[in-house]
């Protein structure tokens, strides 16, 4: 789920008419001056990052005058809270609070509809709040449909033993928050706490709100650069990936790094899953041979070879893990030669010198399995290719054994440039660009990347592949970037072929850490 | 018997021309599945596969007649208005196979499918299947590898995971444990039929003797299944089996499902509320086959 900062979310409460505290989000400690000056009296800092408990760590402090403001802020943009740094704080007026309240907004898995929650006792988490006082904590399911009443909302704060005007405003805030849930596909809405300040105002001190990551689309205006629950910052391997993803509607690519200080021996192994319950228990099974998960990497839903082949690359751009290990269910639905596919174009060009070991069980698993092995049998390190007889268990034991015995080359080997070519002859793809070399076609024999070519597209003219179909069509998804004609040619042709599938970013990051 | 789905049930296919959508109808037909029409808006008056295509919904069923089941495989912003359509026309049982549907989106499919007294599994299923008769949606990808892999008999599997449902009716084939039905009921969050509402459905079937569920860290899925044994709801041998118990607090994985929210939902709290309702709890998940054949057999049954 993709959160929102507190600042964000208030900028949003504000629209919908909940009051919030004075106050503005400030980069450096000279504007956290400034807005301290303009709102003249003491104030709260607060950082801006999403972990809970920020308090405990020295995340949110006070100060009387602006020099106090200043000061206070330069150590606070300096702190790294959970992983996160702290780059944005949040000033606002330092309130009176006379009582603190609770409110947040879910999904209910059981009842299937939007539960929202208010407690006239707030400040802790929800969790200790329903253990101590049952009694004031009220909960009401809302009708999608009909959405939440302003009458409803009074009768729930009612129930916790609140009246009058004060019940009144809460009220307005509850159906405000659940508009902007709403509005926002907000999967969490919370207000923790909702305050009452001297003179009988109600406040939101603190807002969170995380965003539903399959409604992002819907609400460009939040700038919210990746779509993902991470428990620290982005990377820029995840960012690199996550725009991969953005840009190819095809099957499914999540991937987040787990762990990156760590070395060569360490024992971290990179993770390559096909679907989720499949994925769950292949980490188990790593993870009892002793290995440990460097990235966890789902590419699942039927993606095209290409996909998969850009996850791999990917993966394979991290420092110091010992060991590949991919695998699915281990009876999928798909066919898996598009995974061997793309891995194996993936382990050529990075000539890959760490042990793989592949599951890929389900359908076309023998082929799969084929071109696997039989690709990358010329390769610097082991690959293995298993099948859905062989379970995850007996799989992860294999790549045990691998990396036991297995002896790097002194001299990494050079990850493979991209050919050039003589008499090009290029048409672009869906995400990439099909390359054939006709200087080196007119003399091969057996023209295999015809046959290799599952959809037809491509026919021979004189002695030379070209498209059967026209460009249009073929950047526009009948080329299926299955990548068999590259390999075909690669072993049974001339060598002409290659398919260019950029990896934005990806350049740049090993340039900066040659090692990788 | 079977649940859900059998050889005469009339099927819609919507978003029959896409590319999931051509290749899963001929898996459907192949099958045995009657696959009676498809819709896509703009392109009536086609074929796939030998099946009319449709523009609306509405057209199919004048066309056609009552239509039992709806699949769809139209792109996941597009799937609530697919499924209220479907609804409108008086389907009782939608499967929607798309993976990223919003949240909201699927609350208010929920809502209209409550009204209309009709159910759905998913959303992001692999669908269902009932060997030797019928399948639908996309379980098994190809009718020879799912006619190889799923063999008929008396054991229900139902799961949150597409690839471990096929799996485990795999692995239970090979070891001579025939099946009656496997719903995969999707991955996400909030789903149409659940665990325990597929129990219930089990519990009804006098061909399904006994069930394995494969169940995930999130959601109190597992939880109100355990709720109904002890209720006597559902009174058949339980096999089961937890996934996730490496997971990491608070990580999410790409099932948006396994999420670790408060106490409810995580592996422990999942196995030993099973446990004490008197489910099988399988420790690993190659001892499933062994586990259930031990059950069977106690009961007496030779699958
Ligand atoms: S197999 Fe390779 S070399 Fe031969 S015609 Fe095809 S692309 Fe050219
Ligand atoms: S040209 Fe044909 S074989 Fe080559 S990637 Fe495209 S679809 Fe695959």
């Amino acid at each position: 789920m993709a959160r929102l900062y507190e600042y964000q979310g208030k900028e949003l409460l504000k629209q919908f008419k909940i009051p919030v505290p004075a106050g503005r989000v400030a980069s450096s400690a000279g504007e956290v001056r400034a807005i301290a000056e303009e709102l003249g009296r003491s104030v709260v800092l607060k950082a801006q990052v999403w972990t809970t408990r920020r308090a405990s760590m020295g995340g949110i402090q006070f100060a009387d005058s602006p020099a106090e403001a200043h000061e206070k802020a330069k150590d606070l943009f300096g702190l790294v809270v959970k992983g996160f740094r702290v780059e944005k704080v949040l000033v606002e007026e330092k309130l009176a609070i006379k009582q603190e309240f609770y409110t947040g907004i879910i999904i209910d898995d059981t009842s299937k509809m939007p539960l929202i929650l208010f407690s006239s006792v707030g400040g802790t988490g929800i969790e200790e709040i329903a253990k101590t006082h049952p009694d004031r904590l009220a909960r009401m399911s809302i009708d999608s449909l009909t959405g939440l009443r302003d009458y409803q909302a009074r009768n729930l704060v009612r129930r916790t033993g609140l009246h009058g005007k004060l019940q009144f405003q809460i009220g307005s805030v509850l159906v405000g928050l659940w508009q902007i849930a709403r509005k926002y596909d907000a999967r969490a809405a919370e207000i923790n706490p909702l305050v009452m300040v001297k003179d009988g105002t109600v406040y939101a001190a603190d807002c969170r709100l995380t965003i539903d990551d399959y409604a992002v689309y819907r609400h460009q205006e939040l700038g919210i650069e990746v779509a993902r629950e991470f428990d620290h910052p982005p990377t820029e391997l995840e960012k690199i990936a996550y725009n991969i993803e953005k840009n190819d509607y095809r099957g499914t690519f999540y991937f987040i790094q787990l762990e990156q200080n760590f070395k060569k021996g360490d024992n971290y192994i990179g993770f390559h899953g096909a679907g989720g319950g499949g994925s769950m228990m292949s980490m188990d099974a790593v993870n009892k041979q002793g290995f440990k998960i460097a990235n966890f990497t789902d590419t699942s839903g039927n993606p095209p070879a290409s996909k998969v082949y850009r996850a791999a690359k990917i993966i394979l751009s991290q420092k110091g893990i010992d060991g590949y290990f991919a695998s699915g269910s281990g009876v999928a639905s798909q066919e898996q030669f598009h995974s061997a596919r793309g891995l194996v174009k993936a382990f050529r060009e990075e000539q890959i010198s760490i042990p793989a070991v592949i599951r890929l069980g389900g359908n076309e698993e023998d082929l799969a399995v084929e071109i696997l092995t039989k690709y990358t049998r010329d390769l610097p390190a082991p690959v293995e290719g298993y099948k859905k007889d062989d379970s995850a268990d007996y799989c992860a034991g294999r790549l045990r054994t691998l990396v036991d015995h297995y002896r790097e080359p002194a001299v990494k080997p050079e990850p493979r440039k991209r050919p050039g070519a003589e008499k090009p002859y290029t048409f672009q793809t869906l995400t990439g660009r099909v390359t054939f070399d006709h200087a080196k076609c007119e003399s091969c024999e057996s023209k295999i990347c015809i046959q290799a070519c599952q959809p037809g597209i491509l026919k021979l003219d004189g002695d030379v592949p070209v498209l059967a179909i026209t460009r249009e069509t073929a950047e526009k998804g009948k080329c299926i970037e299955c990548l068999a004609c590259e390999l075909a040619c690669e072993f049974e042709g001339g060598r002409a072929a290659y398919i260019d599938l950029p990896i934005p970013g990806l350049e740049a990051i090993r340039f900066l850490n040659p090692e990788a | 018997m079977s649940i859900l789905i059998d050889r005469s049930k009339k099927v819609l296919v919507q978003g029959i021309t896409g590319r999931e959508g051509q290749v899963r109808t001929q898996l459907m037909l192949e099958y045995g599945t009657r696959v009676v029409a498809g819709v896509t808006p703009g392109k009536g008056g086609m074929e796939v596969h030998g099946v009319p295509v449709f523009d609306t919904v509405e057209e199919a069923r004048e066309t056609v007649g009552v239509i039992d089941v709806s699949v769809v495989f139209v792109p996941a912003p597009i799937v609530k208005n697919s499924a209220l359509e479907a609804l409108e026309s008086e389907i009782k049982l939608l499967v929607l196979v798309p993976d990223r549907v919003p949240i909201y989106d699927v609350l208010e499919i929920v809502r209209a499918a409550k009204s209309a007294g009709a159910d759905f599994v998913g959303p992001n299923t692999l669908g269902l299947l009932s060997p030797g008769k019928a399948v639908l949606g996309m379980m098994g990808g190809r009718a020879r590898a799912a006619r190889e892999w799923f063999k008929q008999g008396h054991v229900g599997v139902s799961s949150r995971s597409g690839g471990i449902t096929s799996s485990i009716a795999y692995y239970l084939s090979k070891n001579g444990i025939g099946l009656s039905t496997l719903v995969h009921v999707g991955g996400d969050p909030v789903v149409g039929l659940t665990h325990p509402e597929i129990m219930k459905r089990f519990e009804a079937d006098p061909e399904t003797k006994a069930v394995v569920m494969f169940g995930e860290i999130g959601t109190s899925q597992e939880e109100r299944v355990a709720d109904l044994m002890e209720a006597s709801e559902f009174t058949k041998p339980l096999i089961a089996f937890i996934g996730g118990k490496a997971a990491k607090e608070g990580t999410r994985f790409s099932h948006a499902g396994a999420i670790i929210e408060g106490e409810r939902g995580t592996y422990e709290g999942k196995v030993r509320r099973l446990k004490a309702a008197g489910a099988h709890v399988a420790e690993a998940f190659d001892d499933i086959p062994e586990v259930t054949k031990k059950v069977l057999k106690s009961m007496g049954i030779n699958n």
